[in-house]
């Protein structure tokens, strides 16, 4: 499916996989992956991504794909590093000037932090959405129409209304929000704000949507939203997450990925992790004896 | 039951404290409970006598300045009865006679008006006799009255070779011994005894008037203190701080914004920040000296000029600008930033569409304390030249002017007696312009604050 070969990297032994299930918690090899981190049809490939804040390293060679139209759940003890890696796929962490990023990083086969790549582009195709909802202090039609109007995606005003409908259609705001589209965005409640900032990520039409804890600051039933929502949006969208709950990534995604101290100690697909995790580390975290 | 327990036990604990070391936490928080509370109370009474104290001290500033600047709010005007008589006018009866009105206004323009003044004077007081009084009473009025009279002859030309009344403007020394702020026998009083009963003549016979001083707020700066007005400095004020709020603001929002969220974070940067710190604390007089050495001798600027004065003020204002935006930058929550960075908005969309806006109440008021800082600020433009004598009002900023607290350090300078509530007047022209300033500042700053 690559537009380009990527090598299989050599550190990914999936022969070693079923023994550590046995192995002593202190003796435990962290540097070697186990499960498949394959995609069949993948839309991002990361190989040997390492990356630095400073002298600390907080990425130690992860390779994973993310599958196209699919959900992968990125989970781990919290300063894991899945947060840095996530923003590390859209160039977020380049904002930080003492983050340093080694590493392969394509989308559709295209080399993200090529240098003639403008980091602008790269996010208009790779959305994210934050932990903690962020409206800007606009009214809700200025946050959805704010993403299509800096990329000029449209030539007129009817076009932009459109935009804005269809993207909070999908967000399942609009029936909620209709009347009072011209009301500040940050006078919503916390789960409306939250599928605000998900309409406005849509509204770009990105091919890739990073979310950081999207449910984390939200309450059950304002989560179950949200948790529906990726569920539909995964249809268009190629969607990774990050979540520190388990039972979240258990119900919304396809894949799931466990870091732990900066490194992916396991991938594989979501019910077999949870089912059945290969890895010692992996068992103690999903079965919440650590982490 | 408990309830009771507690209020028992912290009424014995004096007593058991003696013999028993074991309380309860209750017993234990209690005991100290009352002198937390007066220890609050304390804090809240010297807090409050410090607002107080504060406060008092404004209205007494207040109270003492509107005091003193109330006479000049008024001033005496007196009626005279007024011959234009062509011979008094110097102009020939003859050769008046037939002329057309256009050479008439010729005439009159160049007429003899302090002859008029005098003999009409000499008339309503005929007892008057002798040079040296005849002079002490004509130095009843004004030096600017016989341009009332001419002022009021060329208005009404059909006046000519008749009797009229007209209103003329009294000496400053009449018009302060009339607002009585002389003392009885004060050493300054100059007022002689013969003065003082014509006056009394004049006053009975209700030919005195206390008017609004009209000209205060009209007419610029004069050495006669009757005539002198704030017009010239209050425009020279509003031209230099247009100048200064025209540079300052632009420069200050764009250093500050590049410092913050462009500039890469270096050795120059820091150095940069350092020197823009020292500058908000270089005494202000050194950026006057820069004035007249760098913009006056070297790019050859005006001198007394609100240009010069602007761009010296700017230098003065500038690092206040630059610190308080910065702040508020600084301010602007990340989440704003990430939220349209991951967007995919530029650098420049997401700090002129998101932080800017965000900041700009936080700015704003850094504007205004730099500006009226600068407002209130006279040594640096002393250097400049912005202290000189100037009559005219000005109308431009390459105008010579002078400013409003300059103003007052010249009025507060000079020795005739009614200059001292011009000077209080002028203060309180100062504050009231730095409070519709700070009015403003505040309706912009909610505003923003709204979006």
């Amino acid at each position: 499916m690559n537009a380009i070969k990527i090598p299989k990297p050599g550190h990914v032994n999936e022969a070693t996989q079923t023994d550590l299930s046995q192995t002593d918690l202190s003796k435990i090899e962290l540097s070697q992956t186990v499960g498949n981190i394959y995609a069949d049809n993948a839309k991002m490939s990361i190989r040997n991504a390492d990356i630095y804040y400073g002298d600390k390293q907080a990425i130690d060679n992860i390779s994973l794909d993310l599958a196209k139209n699919q959900v992968t759940a990125l989970i781990g003890p919290s300063g894991c590093g899945k947060s840095t890696f996530l923003r590390s796929l859209n160039r977020m962490n380049d904002t930080i000037d003492i983050c340093k990023i080694t590493g392969q990083f394509t989308l559709d086969g295209e080399d993200i932090y090529a240098k003639n790549l403008d980091p602008v582009l790269l996010r208009a195709r790779v959305g994210m959405v934050f932990q903690k909802p962020n409206p800007f202090p606009k009214s809700i039609y200025e946050n959805v129409a704010y993403g299509a109007r800096i990329h000029g995606l449209t030539n007129n005003k009817a076009e932009l209304d459109e935009i804005v409908e269809t993207s909070l259609q999908k967000a399942g705001l609009f029936n909620e929000v209709k009347d009072r589209l011209n009301d500040p965005g940050t006078g919503l409640s916390g789960g409306q704000q939250q599928r605000l900032c998900i309409a406005r990520t849509i509204a770009v039409s990105p091919e890739v949507i990073l979310m950081d804890e999207p449910a984390s600051a939200l309450d059950p039933i304002a989560t179950a939203i949200i948790e529906e929502l990726i569920d539909e949006l995964k249809e268009k969208y190629t969607i990774a997450i990050v979540t520190h709950s388990m039972q979240q990534a258990a119900r919304v995604s396809q894949h799931t990925a466990y870091f732990h101290m900066g490194k992916l100690v396991e991938m594989g697909k979501t019910e077999d992790i949870f089912t059945r995790p290969s890895h010692k580390l992996t068992e103690n975290y999903i079965t919440g004896r650590f982490g | 039951m408990t309830k009771h327990n507690i209020t028992k036990s912290k009424k014995n604990l004096p007593v058991k404290e003696s013999n028993s070391t074991t309380f309860s936490t209750t017993e234990r928080v209690s005991l100290g409970l009352k002198k937390r509370h007066r220890k609050e109370k304390r804090f809240k009474r010297v807090g409050l006598s410090a607002v107080l104290f504060g406060f008092l001290l404004v209205v007494i500033l207040l109270g003492d300045i509107t005091s003193k600047a109330l006479p000049a709010f008024h001033q005496h005007w007196v009626k005279l009865d007024v011959n234009y008589q062509a011979s008094w006018l110097d102009i020939s009866e003859s050769s008046s006679l037939g002329l057309k009105n256009e050479a008439l206004t010729e005439q009159l323009n160049k007429a003899n008006y302090r002859n008029v003044l005098r003999k009409s004077l000499y008339e309503m007081f005929p007892e008057v006799s002798g040079r040296k009084d005849k002079r002490s009473l004509t130095k009843l009025l004004s030096s600017n009255a016989e341009f009332t009279l001419k002022d009021n002859l060329l208005a009404s030309p059909q006046l000519f070779d008749k009797k009229t009344q007209v209103w003329v403007r009294l000496d400053d020394d009449v018009d302060s011994y009339l607002k009585e702020e002389f003392a009885e026998g004060e050493a300054g009083l100059r007022i002689n005894q013969n003065q003082a009963q014509w006056l009394a003549k004049l006053t009975s016979s209700e030919n005195v008037e206390s008017r609004f001083n009209i000209s205060f707020f009209t007419s610029s700066d004069s050495r006669e203190p009757e005539l002198a007005g704030i017009k010239g400095a209050l425009m020279g004020t509003l031209l230099t701080m247009f100048v200064t709020l025209l540079l300052s603001f632009p420069l200050g929002v764009a250093g500050a914004l590049y410092l913050e969220e462009f500039a890469p974070k270096n050795r120059l940067t820091d150095f940069i920040e350092i020197n823009i710190n020292n500058l908000a604390a270089v005494p202000s007089i050194v950026f006057g000296l820069l004035g007249l050495a760098v913009i006056i001798n070297l790019f050859g600027l005006p001198r007394s000029a609100p240009l010069v004065g602007g761009i010296v003020l700017t230098l003065m204002t500038l690092p206040t600008i630059i610190i308080a935006s910065r702040a508020a930058i600084k301010a602007v929550p990340p989440s704003i930033r990430e939220a349209a960075t991951g967007l995919g908005a530029s650098k420049m969309q997401v700090t002129f569409s998101h932080v800017l806006p965000q900041a700009m109440p936080g700015i704003i008021t850094g504007a205004i304390i730099g500006v009226a800082q600068a407002l209130g600020e006279t040594a640096p433009l002393l250097m400049i030249g912005m202290v000189a004598f100037i009559v005219d009002v000005p109308t431009s900023i390459v105008d010579s002017a002078t400013v409003l607290p300059v103003q007052i350090f010249l009025w507060a300078d000079s020795p005739e007696r009614a200059f001292l509530a011009k000077t209080s007047a002028a203060i309180l022209v100062l504050l009231t312009l730095l409070l519709i300033i700070n009015l403003t500042a505040t309706m912009l700053r909610s505003k923003f604050e709204k979006r």
